[in-house]
């Protein structure tokens, strides 16, 4: 078998894996329970798409994927940062709600 | 040559999709947002990472494979920031790991 025809395999068990891998994590998503797990899973979904999308530049070829791939690694990034502070926002606002009925 | 590099990229995106299923099932088997988390953030960089490092390899063009090995590099960094971001802000706003933590510094430290 030379090599292009294993990259061709190769590139077919990857896209099976990661579809699978993706299914998983959009149960995780949809399950919860809780907010920070639905945050860590979109991370992850993020991070599944990358993988997915530098499966899809070295099958075609177009090696302009690459910068999409770090351009959506850069937005999920910032995103989870941003859901990291709203986590720790809201639950300041329902702090400072409950004391203020408790007076 | 390029027969080798072919094998070596195709070798590299296996792995790293499966590593990327490692994540995912860790993130769905796993007790509680910290044990998740400890899925998510290590095997899913290097799933994310593997597969660029494959386009490095398979490149074959210096400026390409330099923006792939500086994507990993990014996403190295990245993602233990994140995850410990999500982890600190999770703890204070409250959510509790489960019973079978044994150790837990960030109690101690209050």
């Amino acid at each position: 078998m030379s090599g292009l025809a294993f990259l061709e395999y190769a590139v077919a068990i990857s896209f099976v894996v990661l579809t699978l891998a993706m299914l998983l994590v959009i149960i995780r998503i949809v399950r919860g329970p809780t907010l920070p797990d639905r945050v860590l899973a979109l991370d992850m979904l993020v991070s599944v798409g990358i993988g997915f999308i530098a499966v899809i530049a070295i099958k075609t070829g177009y090696m302009l994927y690459l910068d999409i791939a770090i351009s959506l690694g850069l937005v999920g990034f910032l995103a989870t940062v941003a859901f990291a502070r709203y986590i720790l926002q809201r639950w300041e606002i329902r702090a400072n709600q409950s004391e203020s009925e408790g007076n | 040559m390029t027969d080798i590099l072919a094998y070596l990229a195709g070798a590299l995106l296996i792995v790293g999709a499966f590593f990327s299923l490692a994540a995912a099932i860790g993130i769905l088997r796993l007790p509680d947002l910290y044990t998740r988390m400890h899925a998510a953030s290590k095997a899913g960089t290097l799933g994310s990472g593997l597969a660029f490092v494959a386009i490095a390899v398979f490149a074959l063009d210096g400026s390409v494979a330099l923006r792939a090995l500086a994507g990993f590099v990014f996403f190295l960094l990245t993602a233990p920031i994140s995850a410990h971001l999500l982890a600190k802000a999770a703890y204070a706003a409250g959510y509790r790991p489960t019973e079978m933590m044994k150790v837990n510094d960030l109690e101690k430290d209050k």
